[in-house]
């Protein structure tokens, strides 16, 4: 962890966040104290801190595009480096238990990524108290709260991808690079692909003329589907309806007649915490399932590898 | 009297796949000895010593190291043994101070008592007047004389050294091996060093033992093998000759 600190790595990736973050908060902080001037505050407007796009994106669409990298740079020489550097069979022969090692760099990682993340949003807070006047309330507290504790699992999960490239691969821009290559595949490619899978198995047509609802429903079932194998989309799913109470699913596109919309927004209150949680149970248990698998592969891999020098 | 057994290893076998690297391995080596493991590249010599580390499961057979079974029990083992492997490694941005108490936190020796043994193993390895330095600008002898400063802060009684002296120039193997002999003598720390470079191993082994493709073909003092193997007419020999004739029947 200590090594973590004094990084030259780290100082750049946390600077980068928290300039970020900062932006992000005082252009939304500012925009929404000119709408609000005069108005009464509605509910839940401290959140809006965190979820308001602004003029570019939200600063939880930005962690959840770039927490991966996060977890990447913290985690893709962890082992390959001691390899290389030949400090792995001289920590090896010390009386340490071989597991050690691989908890201790997982664990220094998600304490870092913890205490940034925390620290980021205690930053945006503040901010956010001083430009926009509102103090959040114990509900908001609590969201937020739970949005931290997702976004260091989902960040940790990368970290645990990265230790494992760097356990299998002997080089470290080997691992840098299959690590990277995982992130862009989820990133671009799942939402790409399943987009073209949705497409190949219940073609809508593209002239609107004679659409039938089921195939429509198929289609957008599939492509939700298969999203939901991507980390990313599991991630921003679970935190923009945690951080969003008006938000009552995880699904982005909803189809209905302009009945429905204006039944539906008759109902337009938020959402209580407990109801939230509930939406988003699912996503929550399976970011902590990957997580957990990943460093258990990791683990395990680790565990059974000869550490012969050459 | 008879002194203690540190390493007895019996029938100790260890196959990658279908490759053969150490086949059968019998040796005893007591308290005290200093013990050249001698072989060419690849014979198996690495093999063999992270087996007695516990680093590598055998596929067979029994070794005890100090009287654990390092499959088993590799903490005890590990606790009371120094390793040097081949090329050591350090954490190159620290100083030589630093990369010893990294190690001794490792050993669960508390600050303030190894403070004091990191001052005394410098001063052994004579590094004391570079410990300011980072590890990074060391020379190679310098990086290796750390390495075994390194070793004895454990306090071992039992020191695995994978060719120590490799890559070092004649003052420095020099220096080398006038440190292990030492260690030998006053600290009475059982040595076995497994090594190529013949004339080095002659000057500072009691005995020897001469592995090739993992069987080990012959073993025990330079003197008894020189009588066996080359005849007892012969006055001057070196363990060379000895070596060679081995190698060549192998």
């Amino acid at each position: 962890m200590e090594d973590h600190f004094s990084s030259i790595r780290f100082l750049l990736i946390s600077a980068l966040i928290v300039m970020v973050g900062v932006i992000i908060a005082s252009i939304v902080g500012m925009s929404i104290q000119e709408e609000s001037k005069g108005m009464a505050k509605p509910t839940f407007l401290f959140l809006l801190l965190f979820t308001a796009t602004g003029k570019l994106f939200s600063f939880v669409q930005f962690i959840g595009f770039f927490g991966p990298l996060i977890g990447i740079i913290l985690g893709f020489d962890s082992i390959n480096r001691e390899r290389v550097s030949r400090t792995l069979s001289k920590l090896l022969s010390q009386p340490i238990y071989r597991d050690s090692v691989i908890n201790a760099k997982f664990l220094a990682g998600v304490a870092i990524i913890a205490i940034v993340l925390v620290a980021i949003v205690l930053i945006i807070s503040g901010l956010g108290i001083r430009l926009i006047g509102v103090v959040p309330g114990a509900e908001e507290v609590l969201r937020l709260l739970i949005y931290l504790i997702t976004s260091i699992l989902y960040i940790s999960f990368w970290l645990g991808i990265s230790i494992l490239f760097s356990v299998a691969f002997r080089s470290t821009a080997t691992s840098a690079l299959a690590s990277l290559a995982v992130w862009i595949f989820f990133s671009f490619f799942v939402s790409l692909g399943a987009g073209v899978l949705a497409d190949a198995f219940a073609p809508v047509s593209q002239t609107g003329a004679g659409v039938d609802p089921n195939i429509v429903l198929k289609h957008a079932n599939i492509q939700r589907v298969i999203s939901l194998f991507s980390p990313m989309t599991l991630y921003s799913d679970a935190t923009s309806t945690i951080l969003d109470p008006m938000r009552k699913t995880t699904q982005s596109l909803i189809l209905m007649g302009p009945l429905e919309r204006l039944s539906i927004s008759r109902f337009q209150s938020p959402l209580p915490l407990l109801q939230s949680l509930f939406i988003v149970l699912p996503h929550l248990v399976s970011i902590v399932a990957i997580t957990f698998l990943c460093f258990g592969i990791c683990y395990y891999v680790f565990m059974r590898q000869e550490i012969r020098t050459v | 009297m008879e002194r203690q057994i540190v390493i007895e290893a019996e029938g100790l076998t260890k196959k990658y796949g279908h490759q053969v690297a150490v086949n059968d391995l019998n040796l005893q080596i007591r308290e005290g000895e200093v013990f050249g493991f001698l072989g060419p590249n690849g014979a198996g010599k690495t093999t063999t010593l992270l087996m007695f580390l516990g680093l590598t499961e055998p596929t067979s057979g029994k070794v005890r190291v100090i009287g654990f079974d390092p499959t088993r029990d590799p903490f005890h083992v590990k606790e009371k043994v120094g390793y040097l492997p081949e090329n050591v490694g350090f954490y190159d941005d620290m100083d030589a101070r630093q990369n010893l108490q990294y190690i001794a936190r490792l050993n669960r020796i508390p600050d303030k008592v190894s403070s004091g043994r990191i001052d005394e193993s410098l001063k052994v390895v004579d590094l004391l007047e570079e410990v300011g330095k980072k590890v990074g600008t060391y020379s190679k002898g310098m990086r290796q004389r750390l390495g075994i400063a390194e070793v004895l802060i454990k306090e071992p009684k039992l020191i695995f050294l994978d060719e120590p002296t490799i890559g070092l120039d004649p003052d420095g193997t020099n220096r080398m091996l006038d440190l292990i002999h030492s260690l030998s003598r006053e600290k009475n720390i059982t040595i076995f060093l497994s090594s190529h470079l013949l004339d080095q191993v002659q000057r500072i082994c009691d005995r020897v033992g001469i592995m090739i493709k993992g069987d080990l073909v012959a073993m025990g003092p330079i003197e008894e093998l020189a009588k066996k193997k080359l005849g007892i007419d012969k006055e001057h020999y070196t363990l060379e000759e000895i070596y060679m004739k081995y190698f060549k029947e192998a």
